[in-house]
């Protein structure tokens, strides 16, 4: 088999690499709890919950971003309608007023999820559908349109919060768990993360996937070669739109609040952003965009009020240093460490 | 004579003031190789744009084995059975030449819904994949990104593309176009392999390869076919000595 998997001047083959990656990744995830509480930060645990959830979201957008070549700068929509879902079904379950003239509230975890995922890929297809007869800037432009057209939306629907959102009282439920727990909600999203970037991962090695990489390669190439484009773009988008309502749902349990503010655009900027500069088409890219953004958001905004200032440059210098953004940094210092 | 594979009549296109296509007729029998030479801006890319659906005629028919082309985007006349290779190489970049080849015959194998199992070691798409290489003599290359490969390398790996979609017209805009002596004589056995099996339109200005290959010759100006016929014939046409070979050519 001619596959182009091994690198002769690393050694080792680069699955193999890349496997070894992931496990030491999954164990500095799995024992940062308890160091967290073994240094006296337990806080951390909760900042780790965060970048996870942002992580699902950021990865969902580098599958149309990274992999199609699709720039949504509208993905906090489907964000920010993932944790109403989430909100709207917990009010009801607690007001026990009717939903569409049933009772459809609910606090169970295994059901909101999965509604959250459902509706924001509804939502997404339906717009989707319509930005994708555009390319290039004007998609850019559109998405972005959709996605404040959402967020008024939003500001304007008094019954569920207007501009102040939802808060949620309790975080939804899980038979046998105690997810007020902020442990058990941990393990929660972490086990959801890598479920989904499993489910991405085989997505983007699938013939969909090489469909999707070779769009953003050449969309002429694809049409010369006998393929439709337009519908694996849209059904990447509706993919992507549904990770995004995941994160979404899990962040409106984790805050125990919802708000317009999720699904603003500077929402959807910084998910662009964790793109980028973790690495745009890399599957782990994302996870280090998030961690490497929220990570220094936190600590310079603990150090200085003005932290803006200083991560700007940062975040600069970071994409013009470190080739295909921070996994491209993991890849060459760990290529260096292997000499 | 064999009913044609490609017929074209009385196309016309213009781009603004400027009539590209000009009342043009033509037909592509099976097997043949038909070459369509003349000057620059003579129309023959837009030609080949019109007949793959890139480019929508103001006027005309085609049709292909029988059916209309007209009003079919590419994908469509892709799956009817006719390919391209262009000008200036349309190549995935990033990837390897081989994954280029797999990914065609993956579109050729139908649509690529499949989400779960992994198409970098399908067999059914490597196999057939490897062997469009070797055939196109680029075996050895398979695994080197497209980006990396030489201009002959990309001018052979399209028309391995090409071929890779089983098509039984095969459009090629200037296969030769910026290859060396020794390039250009590999294409021109690789075309002369193909002869009698696949149809093939070719357009080109390199005349040692055109009277190498071409069954007929037609001659276009201004978007016009003003001639067509025999190699022999078209060598000794008066018209066309006047308007094109006689640049320097024959």
């Amino acid at each position: 088999m001619a596959e182009p998997t091994s690198n002769p001047k690393q050694g080792k083959p680069k699955n193999v690499r890349s496997r070894l990656l992931l496990a030491q990744l999954l164990v500095i995830l799995v024992v940062l709890p308890y160091l967290a509480n073994l240094i006296g930060q337990p806080a951390l645990t909760s900042l780790a919950t965060r970048i996870i959830i942002l992580a699902i979201a950021a990865a969902s957008l580098n599958l149309i971003m990274g992999y199609a070549g699709l720039a949504s700068f509208g993905h906090a929509a489907w964000y920010g309608v993932g944790a109403y879902v989430v909100g709207i079904l917990y009010r009801h379950s607690v007001t026990g007023d009717p939903l569409f003239g049933l009772q459809l509230g609910t606090d169970q975890l295994l059901i909101t999820l999965p509604v959250a995922i459902i509706i924001a890929g509804l939502f997404s297809a339906v717009f989707g559908a319509l930005a994708l007869r555009t390319s290039g800037v004007q998609f850019i432009m559109i998405t972005l349109a959709f996605a404040q057209m959402i967020f008024i939306f939003f500001v304007a629907l008094k019954a569920y919060g207007g501009d102040d959102g939802l808060i949620i009282r309790r975080r939804n439920a899980v038979p046998f768990l105690d997810t007020r727990d902020s442990l058990t909600f941990y393990w929660i999203c972490l086990a959801v993360a890598v479920v989904w970037y499993a489910v991405l991962s085989r997505i983007v090695a699938s013939r969909f996937g090489r469909v999707l990489e070779g769009i953003r390669q050449s969309e002429r190439r694809m049409a010369a070669m006998g393929v439709r484009t337009y519908s694996y773009k849209l059904v990447a988008c509706i993919i992507s739109g549904m990770g995004a309502g995941l994160a979404g749902a899990l962040m409106a349990n984790h805050m125990r609040f919802v708000s317009p503010d999720m699904m603003y655009w500077k929402q959807s900027g910084e998910f662009m952003f964790m793109v980028i500069l973790g690495g745009s088409g890399t599957l782990l890219g994302p996870a280090f965009g998030a961690a490497g953004l929220i990570g220094l958001e936190t600590l310079l905004a603990a150090w200085t009020e003005h932290w803006q200032v200083i991560l700007g440059p940062l975040l600069v210098l970071a994409i013009l240093f470190t080739r295909g953004g921070l996994s491209g940094l993991v890849r060459l210092i760990r290529g260096a460490n292997r000499g | 004579m064999a009913e044609p594979l490609l017929q074209v009549d009385n196309l016309v296109k213009n781009f603004g003031g400027v009539r590209a296509t000009d009342d043009l007729t033509l037909d592509v029998r099976p097997g043949e190789v038909h070459a369509l030479i003349g000057p620059n801006g003579a129309g023959k890319t837009s030609f080949i744009c019109q007949l793959m659906g890139e480019i929508t005629p103001d006027a005309g028919a085609m049709r292909f084995a029988g059916a209309s082309l007209n009003g079919l985007d590419t994908p469509a006349r892709v799956r009817l059975g006719i390919a391209r290779t262009f000008q200036i190489t349309q190549l995935l970049d990033e990837d390897t030449a081989l994954s280029n080849v797999a990914l065609t015959i993956q579109a050729r194998q139908g649509h690529c819904f499949r989400f779960w199992k992994k198409a970098a070691d399908d067999a059914s798409l490597l196999g057939p994949a490897q062997a469009y290489l070797a055939a196109a003599g680029l075996a050895e290359r398979a695994t080197v990104p497209v980006r990396d490969l030489s201009h002959g390398e990309h001018k052979q790996l399209e028309l391995a593309m090409a071929l890779a979609s089983e098509p039984r017209l095969l459009l090629l805009d200037e296969p030769m176009a910026g290859l060396g002596a020794s390039e250009s004589r590999q294409m021109v056995d690789s075309l002369k392999s193909l002869k009698g099996k696949t149809a093939i339109l070719l357009v080109e200005h390199d005349m040692d390869a055109v009277f190498a290959l071409a069954d007929r010759i037609s001659v276009l100006v201004y978007g016009k076919v003003i001639a067509t016929g025999a190699p022999a014939d078209i060598q000794a046409n008066h018209q066309v000595r006047v308007a094109y070979l006689g640049e320097g050519d024959a």
